[in-house]
């Protein structure tokens, strides 16, 4: 599922500082922010939006698709399966540092209730020129432009800097997907190459990977059932071994996730792997070309 | 959060799960008087690190003066790099078969998954590989708990040599301890089966996941720290993740992915990371901190500052980078290559306070503070 400007978004957290500012930012992007979430604040407004004391009360008074939570670490399992189980078709979540069996309990209500977990720890979902789900600079027009190219990153700071580099080629993206820095996420990076394979909007896809895990070989078994060209840059090649660099994905242990392994995958799948982002533009336009003259032949 | 063996058995024993009888010492004449209460023993040197039996690290003692001979000779040695500095005494336990368990957070299945072989102790990985047969594997639905016709049927046909009741048993109590201590993983290799059919944990790696920390405080106090230079500690106590580099390029980035590229394209650029350090996140007010910890390292010889700002406001960012940089006045030339929100505010305040205009592309920024470091 892709957010579009008609789909109905619920803000848990929406009354706080930043749930404040990235919700206007939201708003002024074109997405349809239908109220929000904070139980101490029930029955009020806020940026003339109805304040709810939880999603199942939400649900009762109004009807939302999508949940998106700025709701930091401690109470973010009972927010995410409070809106897993009012029937969210999608939950965005923020959130960084959750514990790893809440996010299990979290995921295992999702399977339940049929909900699409995006993250934790996304930076969220970006429609340039339609609508923004999340806490990427989708208002900034360097950074993002409407267009024909999907991207998917584990990192929202690198996803940036992706975006921006696409758009300094004069290349506008689809989509931006943020599938999140975390050890277990709801969406891997595979399920969404196949969302953009599915997207008719999207062209071509630039995969933004890193060290650690093994999600970048997994996506690479699928990149090569796809007919659309995919580019990817896979960020660590120097982070020294058996360090954790942030992301609780990003550690490399013994010969598991290391940028080679990935980096290989991908090329036997027919991914251009580039050595530096500043590089991403120019394989983008290249593999474009070369699918529109095997689609020509 | 990683548990050496000791700590990994006391939580094992905390939650009732059997255990042997043991001593953490760390002098000889500690061993020799373990030795002397608990008679035959083995000496189990207490590292963080697999492969310490083949390293000589584990020898079995059945007098006291053995025990003392063995503690000289591991007491101080080194094993994967790391100074034996506690042992282990141990009584000894006759067992007659060994078995391997664990339970994980899985990330394939998103649940907790239960690992059993019956071919457990040394060569795990070998075996698991030659004879697939004999490791069994289960998800647990965590919202449900574990289910114990799932768990026998788990072990169906495999050789235990009729103490399936028993393993069965410690499977469920293993799966408790696992919820309530937040594990990210437990394993006990080898299980060990007695005579009379009940099994006992003879080893126990035990890691605590780091996100769980904050609510597990005084199991966590247990955990071995990880090794840090003082810089990293300076930095780990204001709420940083930084890691010290061999080279000169200082990096100051936003988000763990960035700053990852950042050193990629420094080397690409010829040049060398002098650290890692991320301020993304909730640390995005700290760039005074970040900065200071950055320029505490010697090494550094310019500096590169990479803010590509989502959730992290880059003007915030910057406003802290460029107080601190006023306050400690440095000699090394600084490069910035800033974009995404606040970027407008935050490039008029690279202007105004230092003159200077942010380079637009990152290599441009990469390049020039390689040049410069060199």
């Amino acid at each position: 599922m892709i957010p579009t400007s008609s789909h109905k978004i619920l803000v848990q957290g929406m009354t706080g500082r930043q749930g404040t500012f990235w919700t206007e930012q939201m708003i002024a992007c074109g997405s349809n922010v239908v109220g929000g979430v904070n139980p101490k604040k029930a029955g009020t407004s806020h940026l003339g939006l109805p304040v709810y004391g939880s999603a199942q009360q939400a649900l009762r008074e109004s009807c939302f698709d999508i949940a998106v939570m700025f709701i930091p670490p401690a109470g973010a399992k009972a927010a995410a399966i409070d809106a897993i189980e009012s029937g969210a078709k999608m939950l965005v979540c923020l959130t960084e540092h959750i514990p790893i069996q809440d996010v299990l309990e979290i995921m295992a209500a999702a399977k339940t209730n049929g909900t699409r977990v995006v993250g934790p720890n996304t930076a969220g979902i970006v429609v340039p020129g339609e609508c923004f789900v999340g806490i990427m600079p989708a208002f900034n027009e360097n950074v993002f432009q409407p267009g024909n190219v999907g991207i998917v990153s584990r990192s929202g700071s690198l996803g940036t800097l992706v975006s921006l580099q696409l758009v300094q080629h004069g290349i506008g993206q689809s989509v931006f997907y943020g599938v999140g820095g975390d050890s277990v996420i709801g969406t891997s990076s595979r399920d969404a190459l196949e969302i953009l394979d599915r997207d008719p909007r999207t062209e071509a896809v630039v995969l933004c990977g890193e060290i650690g895990g093994t999600a970048e070989e997994e996506a690479a078994e699928y990149a090569a059932t796809m007919s659309k060209p995919v580019v990817a840059f896979v960020a660590g090649r120097t982070a020294p071994k058996d360090k954790k660099m942030g992301h609780a994905g990003a550690i490399v242990t013994g010969d598991k996730g290391t940028y080679k392994s990935k980096k290989t995958a991908l090329e036997q799948a027919g991914v251009e792997v580039v050595a530096v982002p500043s590089q991403i533009g120019t394989a983008v336009i290249r593999s474009r070309g070369a699918n529109l003259n095997a689609v020509a032949s | 959060m990683n548990f050496v063996e000791h700590a990994g058995k006391r939580m094992l024993k905390e939650n009732g799960l059997p255990v042997p009888s043991g001593v953490l010492c760390s002098t000889v004449e500690e061993v020799e008087t373990a030795a002397g209460r608990l008679g035959p023993c083995v000496i189990k040197a207490q590292v963080a690190t697999g492969k310490r039996g083949k390293a000589g690290g584990i020898k079995l003692s059945n007098t006291v003066p053995e025990a003392r001979e063995n503690a000289i000779g591991i007491l101080g040695m080194e094993i994967g790099g790391l100074l034996v500095e506690r042992v282990l005494v141990e009584e000894q336990v006759r067992f007659t078969s060994e078995f391997y368990l664990s339970i994980f957070n899985d990330a394939a299945t998103k649940s907790p998954l239960i690992l059993f072989s019956a071919a457990g102790g040394m060569d795990i990985e070998e075996s698991a590989a030659t004879a697939p047969e004999l490791m069994r594997q289960m998800p647990v639905d965590i919202r449900k708990g574990i289910n114990l016709p799932a768990v026998h049927e788990l072990l169906e046909g495999l050789d235990l040599f009729g103490s399936e009741e028993h393993i069965v048993e410690f499977i469920a109590d293993l799966y408790t301890a696992y919820r309530s201590t937040d594990a990210e993983l437990i394993e006990i290799n080898p299980l060990g089966l007695l005579e009379d059919g009940r099994v006992i944990a003879l080893d126990c790696k035990f890691i605590l996941d780091d996100q769980s920390a904050y609510r597990q405080e005084s199991l966590a106090e247990g955990g071995t720290p990880e090794r840090l230079t003082p810089l990293e500690q300076r930095a780990r106590d204001l709420g940083l993740k930084y890691i010290e580099l061999p080279g000169e390029v200082g990096i100051l980035a936003n988000g763990a992915g960035l700053t990852m590229t950042t050193m990629d394209a420094v080397t690409h650029y010829g040049g060398s990371p002098a650290n890692f350090l991320e301020i993304g996140g909730d640390a995005y007010t700290k760039g005074r901190d970040a900065l200071e910890i950055v320029l505490a390292n010697p090494s550094v010889k310019s500096l590169l500052v990479n803010f590509c700002g989502a959730f992290a406001r880059t003007d915030v960012m910057t406003d802290g980078l460029l107080q601190a940089w006023k306050d400690v006045n440095p000699s090394i030339p600084v490069f910035f290559t800033i974009h995404g929100t606040g970027e407008e505010e935050a490039i008029k305040l690279v202007q105004n306070e230092l003159g200077i205009t942010p380079y637009d592309l990152m290599d441009d920024a990469v390049t020039a503070a390689v040049e410069a470091a060199r």
